[in-house]
């Protein structure tokens, strides 16, 4: 039934498509074999009938009714004596014979027009366009009957219309996946180096849609060989050419007294439907996993934090004993860290010790987080530095408990007022949330629940965190957002996120976290996503909000000249480790890792243009060098 | 809010006009063998001259359809080729019937494939398999033959429920009930199988959204995060779904209102069909086509309310 929403998850399918040979594919997948085999046995078991039966189909021996199955009617006969395994046998040549057709019908209408309104656009793909919606929104069976009122049960006449009521569904197929492929830059290149239209389309982009094509077919006979069925069994059908529906139409007339005529061509139906439909699934998950080797996840943040290439032996075994001792062979860098690196700080309000977050992989787990010691105190901004893939998101997720799915602690502790908050369960974890600890997002666009109004999605949790009346919340969120310097409170409480700016985004999301007075707020790449002159407006707020409540703050980033700003103590993360812990002022001046020099200096603010960028690079690469 | 709801009525409007011209076109294109195939074989040519201009079939075909367009605008679809009777009258009669077999699918059909959807979603694992299994089950065996077996099974064998007929709501509510129970379980089986499938991969990509993360952190039960933010997020492809279903529903209706003799729109279609009474056939697809089509409009109008970025659109 939901054929046509399958086609723009069809459509995905088409990169992996270009890149292997079908055939390849469908050998590759046991389950599309298998269906495919039985499905082709089954049709030259229909075709070769004869030989398989004496009996004809249309001729029963009336003395003979309602025979159950036997030696000689192997099936049994119906309520005219005829034989059931040869009406079908006979039948089967109809019913997909008629779908065939259809199919055949749809799918050169559908590709072709598809193509001309893929690879053309304009007024042609409106037009086309138009007329799809149109034929889609017309139940196909009502049509059907019009036609059959008017010009008899000719079955294959109906399967021909039935055809093009199915093409829009392959039309809107094909020109999805060729206006996608039409600037990709092959397609590009054959048209610079003058190859004709007939010759790119049939070379080019005919190869990208061939599996999505048999896909959406197999899975789109389902819905034809149902409405030929459906048209025989309404008894619409020409009464003599046998088909799997007439002879159910014969089963429903009998339904009293012989319920079990129903049996066999209810069979034969849904054999085939479930070859087709296993088959057209089994293509598209071969697809699909040769598409998801090639990519090899698509959550968020594990292949961005994945360890780099020369580390993933060493990656597999949990780094128990923290940061220290582990160097690895081969690798570029040694990561050697500096003392001090695990430092925790008397009286912190949070304490992170020994954290080693990991993903499932293979047997074990894929660290990404090796090892991580660091403690913040009441009133201190701390940095995490490093660059994307060192850890240091990961490591901010893991204390709030809010890693992606699959990623888990696997050892350490996160502590805040005496409690080991990493291993609570969800409800208390909840409590914490918002109260003690609270999040500052990266992207403020799409931290914000589009659907809902910006004040829905401040008073919801001052309700339900503070207890709130309505009335109390909305008035608190209304000053919170004052707070953050939004000029019109009101305004923006009764805006949707898309119809407020990025800066003011941020702005709402750090009123969001503020608002039940967090004791640690961590904020991840707060600025990252924002224009400079918002940044540093951001930055001061941050800043000020601080000074106001005493909160600790973990500051996220990559950014060296946002921590000299900011903040008090800095920790630099590189390969999910901490590899230099130190007060700002001190690790600026002294750098003691040469990764921490490396980013250093690789900051472009305070320098003179060109001169001095390459001097002061290689030394530093040098000295990385084991 | 006004101009888009105009527009779409508008668009609507010209949508079923057009419907009407190609059927109209489709069956009516030559004309000869409808007066012979209404009169049979044994027509002499002098009958079938006589029974075409009756029917006023010696009018060229597009002065026929705007004296059918001009009529239908009135309300009037015209008489019956066999009884006379009025083809609005006969048709509206029978709406009821196949809206409450449509609407009741689609209604439970909706709450069964978030429920089985998010359930595998969120648990994945064995829920995901047998979800797999409904959903090829459901769809492999077509509604009408579904509708079989539970005939022959819940009300020959077990005599739970009536086997055939319909009572209407005024009449009797358990009566109405009855009547449509296996109906609907029979279409809502094929209607489960693709939509939670929808509903399934549709959540999953929502709860992986950075908002989700965020809303989390702010320490939301995780009912309101599921709830509230994941499924409202969640509505608008599956709603899209949702309205091809019913459209496809309107089809199986057709089939299924066969078997349980139910006097819907497509019962008294397949009937004119078998005869050739082609004004009421043409007057049964523009009234699905007419519901189908406010349907989707509604549809559209709850997903501009679920999701105000599409109604600016």
């Amino acid at each position: 039934m939901s054929t046509v929403a399958d086609i723009r998850a069809i459509a995905n399918l088409t990169k992996a498509a270009i890149r292997q040979s079908l055939f390849s594919r469908i050998l590759g997948s046991p389950v599309a074999f298998v269906s495919l085999g039985s499905l082709l046995i089954l049709i030259a078991a229909i075709i070769a009938a004869p030989l398989l039966t004496p009996f004809d189909p249309n001729s029963g021996d009336i003395g003979q009714a309602l025979l159950g199955p036997g030696a000689d009617h192997w099936l049994g006969t119906d309520s005219s004596g005829r034989d059931v395994f040869a009406r079908i046998l006979y039948g089967g040549r109809n019913t997909l014979g008629g779908a065939a057709l259809a199919l055949a019908v749809a799918s050169i209408l559908g590709v072709t027009t598809g193509l001309i309104a893929g690879y053309h656009g304009g007024k042609v793909d409106t037009g086309l366009d138009w007329y799809t919606n149109l034929v889609i929104a017309v139940p196909h069976i009502m049509v059907l009957l019009a036609v059959r009122a008017a010009w008899g049960s000719n079955i294959w006449l109906i399967m021909t219309v039935f055809g093009v009521l199915m093409a829009p569904g392959y039309h809107r197929l094909v020109k999805g996946i060729v206006s996608g492929v039409r600037n990709e830059l092959y397609v590009d290149a054959a048209r610079v180096s003058g190859l004709s239209l007939p010759r790119i389309l049939g070379r080019h982009i005919l190869i990208a849609i061939r599996a999505p094509i048999i896909i959406f077919a197999a899975l789109s006979a389902v819905v034809v060989i149902g409405v030929q069925a459906g048209l025989d069994f309404l008894g619409l059908g020409d009464a003599t050419v046998p088909t799997w529906g007439t002879m159910l139409n014969e089963a429903m007339v009998n339904l009293y007294i012989a319920p079990g005529l129903m049996l066999w061509p209810g069979l034969a139906l849904g054999v085939v439907n479930a070859a087709l439909i296993l088959f057209g699934n089994g293509l598209r998950d071969a697809l699909e996993d040769s598409k998801s080797t090639k990519r090899p996840s698509r959550r968020r943040g594990i292949s961005a934090n994945a360890p780099k290439a020369g580390t993933s032996g060493s990656a597999a075994v949990p780094a128990a004993g923290g940061s220290d001792g582990d160097t690895r062979a081969g690798a570029g860098t040694a990561v050697v860290g500096v003392p001090g690196c695990g430092f925790i700080p008397d009286e912190a309000v949070l304490s992170v010790e020994n954290l080693n977050v990991g993903y499932p992989s293979g047997d074990g787990h894929k660290l990404v987080v090796k090892g991580v010691s660091f403690g913040v105190r009441r009133g201190e901004i701390l940095g995490l530095v490093g660059e994307s893939g060192s850890g240091k998101t990961q490591t901010a997720w893991a204390c709030l408990g809010l890693l992606p799915t699959g990623g888990q602690i696997v050892d350490g502790s996160i502590t805040m007022s005496g409690r080991d908050i990493g291993s609570v369960s969800a409800r208390e974890r909840r409590g914490i949330l918002g109260k003690k600890i609270a999040y500052v997002p990266q992207e403020p666009m799409s931290n914000l629940d589009p659907t809902f109004k910006i004040g829905y999605q401040l008073v919801e949790p001052l309700r339900r965190q503070l207890g709130l009346s309505k009335a109390e919340a909305q008035a608190k969120a209304l000053a919170m957002l004052a707070r953050v310097g939004i000029a019109n409170p009101e305004r923006t409480f009764d805006s949707y996120p898309h119809q407020i700016s990025g800066g003011m985004a941020q702005r709402v999301l750090i009123a969001g976290a503020v608002a039940c007075d967090p004791a640690v707020l961590i904020a991840d790449e707060p600025t990252t996503a924002l224009d400079v002159t918002v940044q540093a407006e951001v930055l001061d707020l941050l800043r000020e909000l601080q000074h106001e409540t005493g909160m600790a703050v973990i500051l996220v980033t990559h950014n060296f000249g946002v921590v000299a700003d900011l903040c008090d103590r800095v920790a630099v993360m590189q390969l999910g480790k901490i590899v230099e812990q130190d007060a700002v002022e001190a690790l600026f001046s002294n750098p003691h890792h040469p990764y921490t020099r490396m980013l250093l200096s690789s900051g472009l603010e305070d320098k003179k243009p060109r001169t001095r960028l390459l001097p002061a690079a290689t030394p530093v690469l040098e000295e990385t060098k084991p | 809010m006004v101009v888009y709801i105009s527009r779409r009525l508008g668009a609507g409007v010209v949508l079923v006009i057009c419907a009407s011209l190609i059927v109209f076109a489709l069956m009516l294109a030559d004309s000869d063998h409808i007066a012979r195939n209404l009169l049979g074989d044994q027509a002499t040519p002098a009958m079938v001259e006589a029974k075409q201009a009756a029917l006023g079939l010696n009018d060229p075909v597009i002065v026929q359809y705007f004296r059918w367009l001009v009529g239908a605008a009135q309300g009037n679809l015209g008489n019956s080729w066999f009884n006379a009777e009025s083809v609005s009258y006969l048709l509206l009669s029978r709406v009821p019937v196949t809206l409450s077999i449509a609407f009741g699918t689609v209604l439970i059909s909706t709450v069964v494939s978030v429920a089985v959807g998010i359930t595998a979603a969120l648990y994945r694992g064995w829920t995901d398999r047998a979800l797999q299994l409904i959903s090829i089950t459901g769809l492999v065996f077509p509604g009408f033959w579904l509708a079989l077996v539970l005939v022959a099974k819940f009300s020959i064998e077990w005599q739970l429920v009536p086997a055939t007929g319909y009572i209407p709501i005024a009449q009797s509510f358990t009566g109405w009930f009855q009547s449509l129970t296996l109906p609907v379980l029979s279409l809502t089986i094929g209607a489960v199988a693709g939509l939670s499938q929808q509903v399934r991969s549709a959540t999953i990509a929502t709860l992986e959204k950075d908002f989700v993360r965020t809303l989390r952190s702010r320490g939301l039960s995780e009912g309101s995060v599921l709830f509230k933010h994941v499924l409202r997020n969640a509505a608008p492809p599956t709603l899209t779904v949702v309205s091809l279903n019913f459209i496809a529903l309107m089809s199986g209706a057709v089939m299924i209102e066969r078997v349980f003799a139910l006097p819907g729109l497509g019962s008294i279609a397949v009937d004119a069909t078998g005869v050739g009474d082609i004004p009421i056939v043409l007057g049964a697809v523009m009234i699905s086509v007419i519901i189908v089509v406010t349907v989707n409009l509604l549809i559209d109008l709850f997903n501009g309310w679920l999701n105000p970025k599409v109604r600016l659109t």
